[in-house]
């Protein structure tokens, strides 16, 4: 077979031919960025200890006796409340009396900390075991530390389990309502329009009331069908559940339009046109063709809007309307210091939680940027 | 699962070709309104951009015949509408005897495998998350022939056809030049082994000299696979190299159709012969005395073209017959078709 003049074939080493694919390529362009690199780094460091929350409850706590490290974990959802001031100790290195919030109660215990890992008693008693938290404890007794970590598990989760959840609701209404356009764009794009109107936070909230009112309801009737079952589910989780849902039925919104938008600059590319020619069939395009070159924007914007629903269950966790009592969340931590106080005396309470809030939500929008410079070159710079 | 398709070599070359004259492709008063619609929820057409308004051609089997006009004036809109990427809203086209128009469905996914059609833009006909072998290799796919194997074989073989190295099948369009792209194209349009080939503009968007490279690899397929080409330009330089008959468009209708020298040597068509006035002549002497017709005003809208003749607006030689009547299409000379109330 003829080979046309002019077309010198160019003889490629066995590296440069294994090389590129726009996936590669993209993650090339990835690690160019420090920023995001250490993003992805600390994220995933966040996601180790988040997930092996129940190996870090007994780190910091300390046996006040000897120093030694205490077997001892804490399950933060099952500790019995207790009177957070039967004795409120002198927990100080120099002596003098702090504020009793910083030590921690647990069962007989009697649970002080000071800083340097030195808890002091008045008098010793030998008898009791006594022990110190790193971080201190609540107002009922638990550890801000171990809580802090279980609290990374909620956010993580709602970010995560939000940016999905909105993906595939708002990639599906998208690409329906950009690739079949028409009258079923055109209805379709009004009932965004519609939700579009309400503000998302308050809507938010009056689902949060809402659920919450329905599960008052059913308390008594037994928890039997699928609401009962719902609101068992929920129940175990915390009232994570519950947030999803509210989350989930708003945030897809947005991406919905993203996703349309999309769908219609690449429909009308001549490489759809030329499957289209070939007598691909509408499956084939979307999944294919559309597809794969729509979703790499989209995972970008889920990205940054994962601090938002990070945000959002903070905020509804510090109005009381988040996580349920007793789940450990770093907006229902912040909320202590509203309750009890100690913005002066205990700069850590309110610290701790609202630092890992900011480190978790900026490494997501730095994580973000560099996919958008990686999988959406012409975003760069906006 | 299909046949793998053989790149059949045509024992008729260029000289014969043209002896039976066997009509492959008939349009027959072709038409291609799109509506333009308004209101909220209850939305109405307003008023249509009549693209392709009555157009009636055919082309023999091993043609080029070379589709030209100003930009927007129907061109590639002819060409998706022939090959049914848009339906058409009038008029019939009929490939070897069989109505296209009325096709649907697996019909006219069977039809589509001896029609093909290449873009005009080599940046946006590949898509750029696809391997150069699975872009050539989707209509492989899609009309289920071969097994992988198979496939990429002809993949291979395919490359190879239009100039390309068969190891280029892993790597991604990014990578290439327009040039190469276009060949990529011409690769993915050649692997049904189709007989009619749509090329809307496929070589403005390239350099000069990848354009002869392009056209030249067209021609020699043409030659070696007995292809039918329905090759669309505004460059009026390249069509009368490599076209054997051209179509003159405006406004959506045809205004003259002839054998390429026929068309170059004797334009009757007062539209023809100023789109032929701008093309300069690379002979300085010549070139000294070249007159250019220089029409006034712009191209009518086609949401409202005016009465009688299309042209009239700017016909340097209209009289009140232009705007009353519709001039047609007429065999004024042998193979010479020429819309014009002024030409008998």
């Amino acid at each position: 077979m003829t080979v046309a003049e002019g077309a010198e074939p160019i003889s490629l080493s066995e590296e440069e031919y294994a090389r590129s694919s726009p996936w590669l390529d993209s993650w090339r362009l990835f690690r160019r960025n420090k920023a995001s690199v250490v993003a992805l780094i600390v994220l995933a460091i966040i996601f180790a200890i988040a997930i092996t929350a129940k190996f870090w409850t007994h780190v910091g706590l300390l046996d006040a006796r000897t120093g030694a490290e205490a077997r001892h974990t804490i399950n933060p959802a099952n500790l019995p409340a207790q009177d957070p001031y039967p004795d409120p100790g002198i927990c100080a290195r120099d002596g003098q009396d702090r504020n009793p919030d910083w030590c921690g109660w647990i069962g007989e215990d009697a649970l002080v900390l000071v800083q340097e890992l030195q808890c002091y008693r008045p008098e010793p008693d030998p008898t009791q075991r006594q022990w110190c938290y790193l971080l201190g404890g609540d107002s009922s007794g638990k550890d801000w530390m171990t809580q802090t970590v279980y609290g990374a598990q909620v956010s993580l989760a709602v970010g995560v389990v939000g940016a999905t959840m909105s993906l595939i609701i708002g990639l599906i209404y998208g690409v329906i309502s950009g690739y079949y356009g028409g009258r079923v764009d055109m209805v379709m794009m009004r009932i965004i329009d519609f939700l579009y109107g309400f503000p998302t936070l308050v809507m938010i909230i009056l689902l949060q009331v809402f659920f919450t009112e329905v599960a008052r309801e059913y308390q008594d009737a037994g928890r039997k069908g699928l609401v009962g079952f719902l609101l068992n589910l929920n129940k175990e989780m915390g009232g994570l559940l519950f947030l999803f849902i509210a989350l989930g039925a708003l945030a897809w919104i947005g991406m919905a339009r993203q996703a349309r938008g999309l769908v219609l600059s690449y429909r009308e590319k001549e490489f759809v046109e030329a499957a289209r020619a070939v007598g691909a069939t509408d499956r084939r395009i979307i999944f294919v063709h559309l597809l794969p070159n729509v979703l790499g924007p989209l995972i970008v914007l889920e990205t940054l809007a994962i601090p938002g629903y990070i945000f959002t269950e903070a905020f509804l966790s510090f109005i009381g309307l988040g996580v349920q009592p007793g789940t450990p969340s770093w907006g229902a931590m912040i909320s202590e210091v509203r309750t009890r106080g100690g913005f002066f005396s205990n700069r850590h309470i309110l610290l701790v939680p609202s630092v890992a809030l900011v480190i978790t939500t900026l490494a997501f929008n730095f994580l973000g940027d560099g996919l958008r410079d990686a999988l959406d070159p012409r975003m760069r710079g906006t | 699962m299909n046949n793998m398709p053989k790149t059949r070599t045509q024992a008729t070359g260029p000289t014969s070709r043209m002896d039976g004259k066997r009509i492959l492709l008939e349009v027959k008063n072709l038409k291609k309104h799109f509506p333009i619609k308004s209101g909220i929820l209850f939305q109405h057409e307003v008023a249509a951009v009549k693209a392709v308004d009555g157009v009636t051609f055919h082309i023999y089997e091993g043609e080029t015949l070379g589709l030209v006009g100003e930009s927007g004036c129907g061109k590639s809109t002819t060409g998706r509408t022939i090959l049914q990427l848009y339906r058409p809203t009038a008029g019939s086209v009929k490939f070897e005897g069989v109505e296209l128009t009325e096709l649907k469905g697996s019909a006219l996914r069977r039809m589509r495998r001896k029609m093909q059609m290449v873009f005009q833009d080599p940046y946006a006909s590949l898509n750029p998350r696809m391997s150069v072998g699975r872009i050539v290799a989707e209509p492989l796919v899609v009309h289920n022939i071969g097994t992988k194997k198979e496939r990429e074989e002809r993949v291979a073989e395919l490359l190879e056809l239009v100039g390309l190295n068969p190891y280029f099948v892993r790597r991604y369009p990014h990578e290439f030049s327009g040039g190469q792209r276009q060949r990529i194209g011409l690769a993915r349009a050649l692997a049904l082994n189709p007989k009619f080939i749509v090329a809307d503009e496929p070589i403005s968007a390239l350099d000069v000299s990848i354009q002869a490279q392009v056209v030249n690899l067209m021609q020699e397929l043409q030659e070696n696979l007995g292809l039918t080409y329905l090759f669309i330009a505004h460059d009026l330089s390249m069509v009368r190299h490599l076209c054997d008959r051209v179509a003159v468009m405006y406004l959506g209708k045809l205004v003259e159709v002839a054998e390429s020298e026929e068309l170059y040597t004797n334009p009757l068509h007062p539209y023809t012969q100023a789109l032929l006035s701008a093309v300069p002549v690379p002979d300085p002497v010549v070139e000294e005395t070249r007159q250019r017709i220089i029409l006034k005003g712009d191209v009518p809208s086609p949401i409202n073209p005016p009465v009688g003749c299309n042209f009239n607006t700017r016909c340097p030689v209209s009289v009140d017959v232009c705007f009353s009547q519709e001039p047609e299409l007429i065999e004024v000379l042998p193979e010479h078709w020429v819309a014009c109330h002024r030409v008998i």
